[in-house]
C-alpha cells in the first residue's frame, strides 16, 4: 500500500465530503477515514491451509444540523458510511446523513467539541513499521511454529492452526472547524492453536504475540510451545466442589477485571444508568493495592493515538490511584451528557497499565495458599448494571502455594463491586501484549461452583 | 434466470457492465492448473439503524457497503481476496492474489470451468427493501409508541432505549462447478431495553425480535410485546436473590434456551470441526450421543426467519438437515470444501459474514423436535433446581466440548414448584455429557424471537434457535448462593 497516496485520497473524499455537507445545509460535520492493507496466512498439519489478502476502506459522515422545529435549542444528527469511496457515493452519503438529521431530534449535547478543543499537539508515535513480507515466508514461520508446539509432547497430536499476519493501516479524520488529523499504523502477529490428547478426551489452547514492528513479535518457536504447554496442562482436568476459596487470575487473563471497570465508568454507561458505579468519583472502588493509568501516547503502543474519535488530542490519565477512582471514561458526548470534560476517551482507551504489589508468580502462589488460580475464562456472564459476575473458569487447584491438579468446568462468581475490593495484590508478571497490560491478580475470596 | 437473478444482478453486475459470460471467463482464467475449486461472490449490502434515548429518536444511520471476493482452492488450500469495488479489473486483481496459493501446490491437475447454469429455488421471503417498507415519520412513530408503552408499563422505568435496524442485502455467486445463484435477503430487527429502580437497586430487562421481512413485520401488537416483556423481565430481576452454586437439575423454558443446542452440540457438528478433527463429536456418526429423547436438526428453509436462506453463501439451496435422531449422531453440517473432502455433500450452511470473509459451514435455524412431556410435569418432578427461562449467550470449547450460557431469567424448583427469581448465572457443563442428561421433553417446541448473533473466526452472522421445555439431570450453576 502507498500510505502516502492513500492518505491523500482520504484527504480529498473528507474535504468533498465537508463542502458537499457544508453545501446542504450542515451546521457542523466530521467525517472519518480509513483504509487497511495486509496479508493473513495460516497452516495446519504442516501445509498451508489459507491465503488470504486483505484490503479494506471506510468512510464515515456525521453531520450535525439546526432544524427549524420547535423545542430546546440543540443539534440534530444524522451519521452515514460507505465501502464506496468514489465521489458518486461519497456525496450520496452525506445526502444520506443531512436527510436523517432532517428527521432526528434535536439534542442540546450534541454536535463538535469546541474548536479550542482540537489537537494541536500531534506527535508521531512510531506506530508504522511495515513488515512487506511475502505468504511464502509468512507460510514459513508459521510452520515452523506449528513444528515447535507439536514436537512439545507425544500427546500434541495435532495443531488448531496458526496464523501470521501482518497489516497496515491509515486513519483519517476532519471536521468543519477546518481541523484534520492523520494517523497510520502497522501491526503483525503470530497466533497458533494446539491440540493436546488424552484417552480421557482433547483439550486445546491458544498462543498469540502481537507487535506494530515484526522484529519485536515473539519467536514462533516459542508461540508454538507456549500453546502447547498450555493445551497439554489442561489434560486431566477435573471439577472441584463448591467452595469459597481465593481466586488467582493469571496475567493473560486477569486484564478482563481491568475491562470490566472501565466498561462501568464509561459515560454511555454513566449517563444511562447502567452502570455500578454510578456517582463513584474521588470515592474507593477498588482495593488500595491497585492503580490504574492511560498512556495513550506511547511509542510503538499497541493501541496509542495522538488525537481521540472526537478530534481531541489523547493525554496521560490517572484513572484509579490506591483504589480511589480519579477519572470517568468520556467523549464530547458522554461528557456533556454528565456536565463534565471530555476525558479524551471517544473511541475508547489506549494502553491502560495497572501497578502491581511486588510479588512474582511464585510469591503469590504462596501467598494464595490455598485455592484457584485461574488460566481460561469462558462466557459473558458479566451484568454491568449490577456488578453481578459469574463465568466458567479453568485453571489449577492450589494448595500450600503449589499446583496439584487442572481444574475445569467450573464458574467463579462474586460481585464486582466486592471482587475490586477484595483483590488483595497483582504481580510482576505483566502480560505486555494487549490494549490492558497488568500481573496476575489476586482476589481473597470468590465462589467457585462445581461438582 | 428467474426474476430474484436477474434483479440481483441489475445491482450487482449491470452497474459495472459485467455479463454473465464475463464471468466465466474470469473463473477460468483462475482456474489454473492444480487448482480445482474457483468462486466469486458479489454483494451488496444497505442498512440503517434508528435509535430512541430519552423519549426522543436522535440517532440515526445509513451505509451502504459492497464488494467482490474471488476463492481458489486446491484439495484444502484456499487462497482468498477481494475489492470493495465491483469492476472486471478488481476480479482480475483479486483472483490473482488469490491465485498465488497454486504456487503452494504440488499437483497439476486440470479442471475445466463447468458451464453456468442458473440454480432456481422457491424464495423463503419477499425480495422487498425493508428500508423503504416504511416512512421515516413512521419509524419514529413506532419507536415512539414503543417507548410509550415500556413507560406505561411500570413507574420505576429511568431508562429505556429503543432501537430500530433494517438491512437489504443482494449476493450473487458464480463457481466453476457450473453455480450461478443469487438471492435478495431483507432483515428487520426492534429492540427494547430498559432500566427499573427501586431503592437504590437498579435492574435491566431487554426483550427483541425480527424477522427476514419488512417492518411490517414489527405489528402493533409484537412491538408492544416487546416492551411489556422486557419491562416484565426486568420486574422480575428486581425481585431475585442469589442464584445457588453446584451441581443441580436444570429444566429450561422453550424457544431461547435453545442457546444450549447452539452451544452444546451445534458448532461441534460443524463439517469444518469434525474434518480437521478437532471437535468433541468428530469421528462419532452412527453413535449414542444424546439421550434417546434428542432428535435436534439445522432447518435453513424456515418462511422469513432470522437464520433462514433461500440459498447459501455458496449458491446451494439450504435444507432441512438431521443431526441427531433420537440420540444418534446422523451427520454434520459441510459446505462445499468440507463436504468435498469428507466424501459429503453440502447441506447448504456455507455462509459467510460478506464478500471479504470465507465462507464456512455455520447453523441457520438449529432446533429440538419435541418431545411427548407435559412442560408442567416436568417441573413437577424436580424436587429441587433451577427454571432458566431467558439466557443472554454463552460460548462453547469445541474440542473438549465444555460450554457455558448465562441465564438472564431464572427461578428456584422446590418441592415440583417454581418459586423465587434468581439473578442470572453462568451455566457450564460439557456438550456431549450434558445431551445425556436429558431426561424429559416437553412438547411444546418455541422458536427464539429471531435476535440470534452467531459468531466464529470473528465472522457475525444472524441465526435461529428453538426448543421444547426440557429437562438436563445434572448441571453445575455458576451462582453465590
Amino acid at each position: 500500500m502507498n500510505v502516502d497516496r492513500e492518505l491523500e485520497q482520504l484527504n480529498q473524499c473528507i474535504d468533498s465530503a465537508l463542502k458537499e455537507a457544508d453545501r446542504l445545509g450542515a451546521t457542523q460535520a466530521e467525517v472519518a477515514g480509513s483504509c487497511g492493507e495486509g496479508l493473513s496466512v495460516s497452516v495446519r498439519n504442516a501445509d498451508v491451509d489459507t491465503v488470504e489478502f486483505i484490503k479494506n476502506h471506510g468512510f464515515a459522515i456525521t453531520v450535525y444540523k439546526k432544524s427549524s422545529k420547535q423545542g430546546e435549542a440543540g443539534l440534530a444528527k444524522g451519521s452515514a458510511s460507505t465501502s464506496d469511496l468514489s465521489k458518486v457515493a461519497i456525496h450520496r452519503a452525506v445526502a444520506a446523513a443531512l436527510d436523517i438529521a432532517h428527521y432526528t431530534a434535536e439534542d442540546k449535547h450534541a454536535g463538535l467539541a469546541s474548536p479550542e478543543l482540537m489537537c494541536s499537539n500531534l506527535l508521531d508515535l512510531d506506530l508504522y513499521h511495515p513488515w512487506r513480507v511475502e505468504s511464502d515466508e509468512a507460510i514459513s514461520i508459521a510452520l515452523s511454529c506449528e513444528e515447535a508446539g507439536l514436537a512439545y509432547h507425544e500427546s500434541i497430536e495435532k495443531s488448531d492452526g496458526v496464523s501470521v499476519n501482518s497489516s497496515v493501516g491509515v486513519r483519517y479524520y476532519g471536521n468543519s472547524h477546518g481541523f484534520r488529523a492523520e494517523g497510520k499504523g502497522s501491526r503483525h502477529s503470530v497466533g497458533c492453536g494446539m491440540i493436546a490428547t488424552s484417552p480421557s478426551g482433547m483439550e486445546r489452547s491458544h498462543w498469540f504475540s502481537s507487535s506494530r514492528l515484526y522484529t519485536e513479535l515473539e519467536n514462533s518457536v516459542d508461540v508454538g510451545r507456549k500453546a502447547a504447554e498450555r493445551a497439554f496442562n489442561r489434560l486431566g482436568g477435573k471439577k472441584v466442589k463448591t467452595c469459597e476459596v481465593p481466586v488467582l487470575y493469571s496475567a493473560e487473563v486477569a486484564g478482563s477485571l481491568i475491562g470490566h471497570l472501565i466498561g462501568a465508568i464509561s459515560g454511555g454507561n454513566l449517563y444511562r444508568k447502567s452502570t455500578f458505579l454510578l456517582d463513584a468519583l474521588h470515592t474507593q472502588v477498588m482495593s488500595p493495592v491497585v492503580s490504574v493509568f492511560e498512556r495513550p501516547r506511547l511509542l510503538q503502543g499497541s493501541a496509542s493515538a495522538g488525537f481521540d474519535g472526537d478530534g481531541l488530542a489523547t493525554y496521560d490519565k490517572n484513572i484509579v490511584t490506591d483504589g480511589v477512582l480519579q477519572s470517568y471514561i468520556l467523549g464530547t458526548y458522554s461528557g456533556r451528557r454528565m456536565g463534565m470534560a471530555s476525558t479524551a476517551n471517544a473511541g475508547g482507551v489506549r494502553n491502560l497499565r495497572a501497578s502491581h504489589s511486588g510479588q512474582d508468580f511464585e510469591t503469590l502462589l504462596q501467598e494464595m495458599g490455598t485455592g484457584l488460580l485461574v488460566t481460561h475464562l469462558m462466557g459473558q456472564g458479566v451484568n454491568t448494571v449490577t456488578g453481578d459476575y459469574s463465568r466458567g473458569a479453568e485453571g489449577f487447584w492450589i494448595e500450600n502455594g503449589e499446583i496439584q491438579f487442572p481444574v475445569k468446568e467450573v464458574t467463579i462468581a462474586g460481585n464486582l463491586a466486592d471482587i475490586f475490593k477484595n483483590i488483595v495484590a497483582i504481580g510482576t508478571d505483566t502480560d505486555a501484549r494487549g490494549n490492558v497490560q497488568v500481573g496476575s491478580i489476586l482476589v481473597e475470596s470468590m465462589k467457585v461452583a462445581g461438582a | 434466470m428467474s426474476s430474484i437473478f436477474e434483479e440481483a444482478s441489475s445491482y450487482l453486475l449491470s452497474p459495472s457492465g459485467i455479463a454473465v459470460p464475463e464471468l466465466e471467463i474470469q473463473l477460468n482464467n483462475a482456474l489454473v492448473p492444480g487448482v480445482d475449486y474457483v468462486d466469486l461472490y458479489f454483494q451488496r449490502v444497505y442498512s440503517e439503524g434508528w435509535v430512541l434515548e430519552d423519549g426522543q429518536v436522535k440517532d440515526g444511520s445509513y451505509s451502504i457497503s459492497g464488494g467482490v471476493g474471488v476463492r481458489v482452492i486446491s484439495e484444502d488450500k484456499t487462497g482468498f481476496s477481494y475489492s470493495d469495488d465491483i469492476s472486471l479489473g478488481a476480479i482480475k486483481k483479486a483472483s490473482a492474489a488469490a491465485g498465488t496459493i497454486a504456487t503452494h501446490l504440488n499437483g497439476s491437475s486440470t479442471v475445466g470451468v463447468k458451464p453456468l447454469v442458473s440454480t432456481q429455488v422457491s424464495p423463503l421471503y419477499g425480495q422487498l427493501n425493508p428500508l423503504d417498507s416504511m416512512s421515516r415519520q413512521e419509524k419514529i412513530a413506532l419507536l415512539t409508541r414503543v417507548d410509550q408503552a415500556v413507560k406505561r408499563a411500570d413507574s420505576r422505568v429511568i431508562e429505556s432505549t429503543v432501537s430500530l435496524v433494517g438491512n437489504w442485502q443482494s449476493v450473487l455467486v458464480a463457481a466453476s462447478d457450473g453455480t450461478l445463484a443469487a438471492d435478495i435477503r431483507p432483515m428487520v430487527r426492534l429492540n427494547v431495553s430498559v432500566i427499573l429502580q427501586q431503592g437504590e437497586r437498579r435492574e435491566r430487562g431487554s426483550c427483541g425480535g425480527g424477522a427476514r421481512a419488512t417492518y411490517g413485520y414489527f405489528s402493533e401488537e409484537v412491538a408492544v410485546g416487546y416492551a411489556h416483556e422486557a419491562v416484565r423481565m426486568a420486574q422480575v430481576n428486581l425481585d431475585a436473590v442469589d442464584a445457588p452454586a453446584g451441581v443441580m437439575t436444570v429444566v429450561l423454558g422453550p424457544g431461547w434456551p435453545g442457546v444450549l443446542l447452539h452451544e452444546a452440540v451445534g458448532h461441534g457438528l460443524e463439517g469444518d470441526f469434525n474434518r480437521k478433527g478437532s471437535s468433541a463429536f468428530s469421528g462419532k456418526v452412527g453413535q449414542q450421543v444424546a439421550s434417546p429423547l434428542c432428535t435436534v436438526v439445522d432447518d435453513g428453509t424456515l418462511k422469513d426467519r432470522r437464520g433462514s436462506l433461500s440459498i447459501d453463501d455458496e449458491g446451494v439451496a439450504t435444507q432441512n438437515t438431521m443431526l441427531i435422531e433420537k440420540g444418534v449422531l446422523v451427520g454434520y453440517m459441510q459446505d462445499k470444501l468440507n463436504g468435498r473432502l469428507m466424501g459429503a455433500a453440502s447441506t447448504g450452511n456455507g455462509r459467510r459474514e460478506s464478500y471479504a470473509s470465507l465462507p464456512m459451514p455455520r447453523m441457520t435455524n438449529t432446533y429440538m423436535l419435541p418431545g411427548q412431556d407435559e412442560p408442567s410435569d416436568i417441573i413437577a418432578s424436580v424436587k429441587k433446581g433451577l427454571y432458566a427461562v431467558n439466557f443472554a449467550g454463552g460460548q462453547v470449547d469445541i474440542t473438549s466440548g465444555k460450554f457455558v450460557f448465562s441465564a438472564s431469567e431464572a427461578y428456584l424448583i422446590e418441592d415440583g414448584k417454581v418459586t423465587r427469581s434468581v439473578k442470572g448465572a453462568t451455566l457450564i457443563g460439557n456438550g456431549p455429557e450434558a445431551m445425556k442428561h436429558i431426561s424429559a421433553v416437553g412438547h411444546d417446541l418455541g422458536l427464539d424471537r429471531g435476535v440470534g448473533v452467531c459468531g466464529k473466526n470473528g465472522q457475525s452472522i444472524p441465526v435461529g434457535v428453538g426448543q421444547p421445555t426440557l429437562k438436563i439431570d445434572e448441571l453445575t450453576v455458576g451462582g453465590t448462593a
